[in-house]
């Protein structure tokens, strides 16, 4: 187990910059989650802590040494590929024990360890076959057997999951959680699926045109977004986005959405004084607009919504219209009767609202 | 009822039959066949029958005209050149394959490592030799072991050794036709080395260094097995057509000095065209199937055992 830091460190490929300068700490035994869309530098910033890459600048250290220019297999770190990089010609066995093989380790040493690794993922019947002879689910076991047995100070995971089907993906998603928790090894995982960084991590590192957006604790970056990007990026469904103008009221402030305007939170005022006769961005999660109650509760604003396309789910319904031109979506009750090209009284619960400056991206 | 089935029955069974054949004809196995059978009939042609006609010829006397039975195989083994031919041949088979394999494998391993763009000319310029038609280069290669102008002795002169006797020593006539053979067939093996390292995924050397993996464990553990049937089967057809190398023999030294440098093929036509001896020359030649028979099947077969691991 080990602390990595990441010190302004830059992946340059001749003049195009792939990563710019970002810092990253992570702590010993956390499992840190990089997420974001493809091409924003995910992989290659897990593949320079892995040493597969070359630092254009900057500096990695693990535990304190700075390892730039240490080469892979003297890092002490086990990595899991996207199509998961089993020696074809090797059994189970062989795969998983191929490290500690090249370390020379005593036979038993390693018999015990890949026993150990095999019952912990539940493969100890598999040992004797060849990677073709295995499911995809099994295959992404062994090199996660792999990386356990050699017990290495950080583990790596770069789209684990992307080549099984969905159902799998989520057994997978718990058994990567699972064995974690028993192994507690300092923990870096990428994927663009922001379902698997929120329900695997510690903390999640939002990432996006080769800049670290946000830092944080899934629940913090689902409620507390720092950008529009991390606002929209986090979350299924993803955001909803209005266009919105706010204006002064006296000691308040309204916020205006084409022909509709609500009167802004009185605790929310002073925060966005400032910003009062702009153009901003109206952000909020489609849980937080739903069908109206009679007996609504404070700092709720209803409205109504011709409602253009109705998804059923069984236990919530998902609505659509359009607000100030964006496309809106929402979550109401099953039983709230809502019927495409019919209005329905909708509800937007002020206290989870967002808003965003046009310019800075930034969630005020 | 029954009598319409019955009547059905009556008009049925020769459009049945008419429908089998039909079939049969639609059947992909057979179109196969159909489309293959020219190669068959050409195969048949140009390989068995000329190869039942050596059988043939191989048991009769020097004139032709008596059956021996095994005579002339009998003949042959009591004869010391044979023997020679025989060591040889495996000598010069066995030694240019290994180092066209070793040398089309490093050199494989440095095309491989050029980025992209130079590498096209590279790959190019290596195939040279196994394009030009090896009666030609070996003519050129006559010119540079020349006793008395070799241009290899004439640069060799500048540090003080020889002049050596390329064709003209034993030792150093079989090193000169091996050296010719190997030139000759090496880029043969660095292009199918080279195509076969490409398909090497690029993780499993990424897994194997996070695994600790040298370069060297790297070659060992990832590109030797992924490279092994590409490898068995280079090996095996380059064994079969150096086995029956009759060119550079040929113009380089003749089988020469003195029957030094033999292998089957060059005997073969020695015995069989030159010394008007047909059915002892057929012998002679019918002597590498057996050899490359037994090869070709343990080669082979190591292959199908492991199959696809892919």
């Amino acid at each position: 187990m080990a602390q990595v830091s990441l010190r302004k460190v830059v992946k340059r490929y001749e003049s195009i910059q792939v990563v710019h300068g970002i810092d990253l700490d992570i702590a010993d035994s956390e499992f840190v989650v990089l997420v974001g869309p493809s091409g924003c530098g995910k992989s290659t910033t897990l593949r320079m802590i892995a040493g597969l890459e070359e630092i254009s600048d900057g500096e990695i250290s693990v535990d304190g040494d700075v390892v730039n220019d240490v080469p892979p297999k003297d890092r002490d770190m086990a990595m899991v590929f996207q199509n998961y990089a089993l020696y074809p010609h090797m059994t189970v066995y062989e795969n998983m024990s191929f490290g500690l093989r090249l370390k020379k380790f005593p036979k038993e040493e390693i018999k015990r360890r890949v026993a150990e690794a095999a019952r912990i993922l539940d493969i100890e019947d598999l040992l004797e076959r060849k990677p073709r002879q295995l499911s995809g689910g099994q295959r992404q076991r062994v090199a996660m057997g792999r990386a356990i047995v050699r017990n290495p100070k950080v583990f790596l995971f770069d789209e684990p999951l992307s080549n099984l089907d969905a159902k799998l993906r989520v057994q997978m998603r718990t058994e990567i959680k699972r064995v974690h928790q028993k192994v507690k090894t300092t923990t870096v995982y990428v994927t663009h699926d922001q379902v698997e960084a929120m329900t695997l991590a510690d903390r999640v590192v939002v990432m996006n045109k080769g800049i670290i957006e946000q830092i944080g604790a899934p629940n913090f970056l689902y409620h507390s977004p720092a950008t529009r990007f991390v606002a929209g990026f986090i979350g299924s469904p993803a955001m909803n986005f209005i266009p919105c103008k706010l204006e002064a009221a006296g000691d308040g402030l309204t916020m205006r959405l084409d022909k509709v305007s609500f009167a802004i939170p009185a605790e929310r005022v002073a925060r966005y004084k400032a910003f009062a006769g702009k153009d901003l961005t109206f952000g909020i999660r489609p849980e937080h607009l739903t069908d109206a109650h009679p007996n609504g509760t404070k700092n709720v604003a209803q409205f109504d919504a011709a409602i253009e396309v109705v998804e059923p789910m069984g236990h919530e319904t998902m609505v659509f219209f359009t607000v100030n031109g964006a496309e809106v979506c929402a979550r109401v009750d099953p039983n709230s009767g809502a019927k495409t090209g019919s209005p329905l009284k909708m509800a937007i619960q002020l206290d989870h609202m967002h808003l965003i400056d046009n310019s800075s991206g930034k969630v005020l | 009822m029954a009598d319409a089935v019955m009547t059905g029955h009556k008009y049925v069974t020769p459009t049945r039959k008419r429908s089998g054949f039909r079939k049969m004809m639609e059947r992909k196995s057979t179109i196969a066949f159909l489309m293959a059978l020219p190669l068959l009939i050409l195969l048949s042609v140009m390989v068995l029958y000329p190869f039942g006609y050596s059988l043939h010829l191989a048991t009769l006397n020097k004139s032709m005209t008596r059956f021996v039975g095994f005579g002339n195989f009998a003949f042959l083994f009591k004869r010391e050149t044979f023997w020679l031919v025989v060591q040889q041949s495996c000598i010069f088979a066995i030694t240019a394959v290994v180092f066209k394999a070793l040398i089309g494998f490093i050199v494989a391993h440095f095309v491989h490592n050029i980025p992209n763009k130079g590498q096209r000319k590279w790959r190019g310029m290596l195939l040279v030799p196994w394009v030009i038609p090896p009666a030609m280069s070996t003519l050129a290669w006559l010119w540079l072991f020349d006793p008395s102008y070799s241009a290899f002795n004439w640069l060799l002169s500048f540090v003080g050794i020889g002049p050596i006797p390329w064709t003209g020593d034993a030792y150093w006539a079989r090193f000169s036709v091996i050296l010719v053979n190997v030139w000759y067939g090496a880029p043969f093996f660095l292009i199918m080395y080279l195509a076969s390292l490409k398909s090497v995924p690029e993780q499993l050397y990424e897994a194997a260094a996070i695994d600790g993996a040298n370069w060297w464990q790297r070659i060992w553990f990832v590109t030797l097995p992924m490279m092994r049937n590409i490898i068995s089967i280079t090996v095996l057809f380059s064994l079969i057509v150096t086995f029956a190398n009759f060119d550079i023999v040929r113009i380089l030294t003749a089988g020469g000095p003195i029957d030094k440098t033999h292998v089957f093929a060059t005997w073969a036509f020695w015995v069989g065209i030159q010394s008007g001896d047909i059915p002892l020359g057929a012998t002679v030649s019918l002597f590498m199937f057996p050899i490359l028979a037994v090869c070709a099947v343990f080669i082979l077969r190591d292959i199908h055992r492991r199959g696809n691991e892919a």
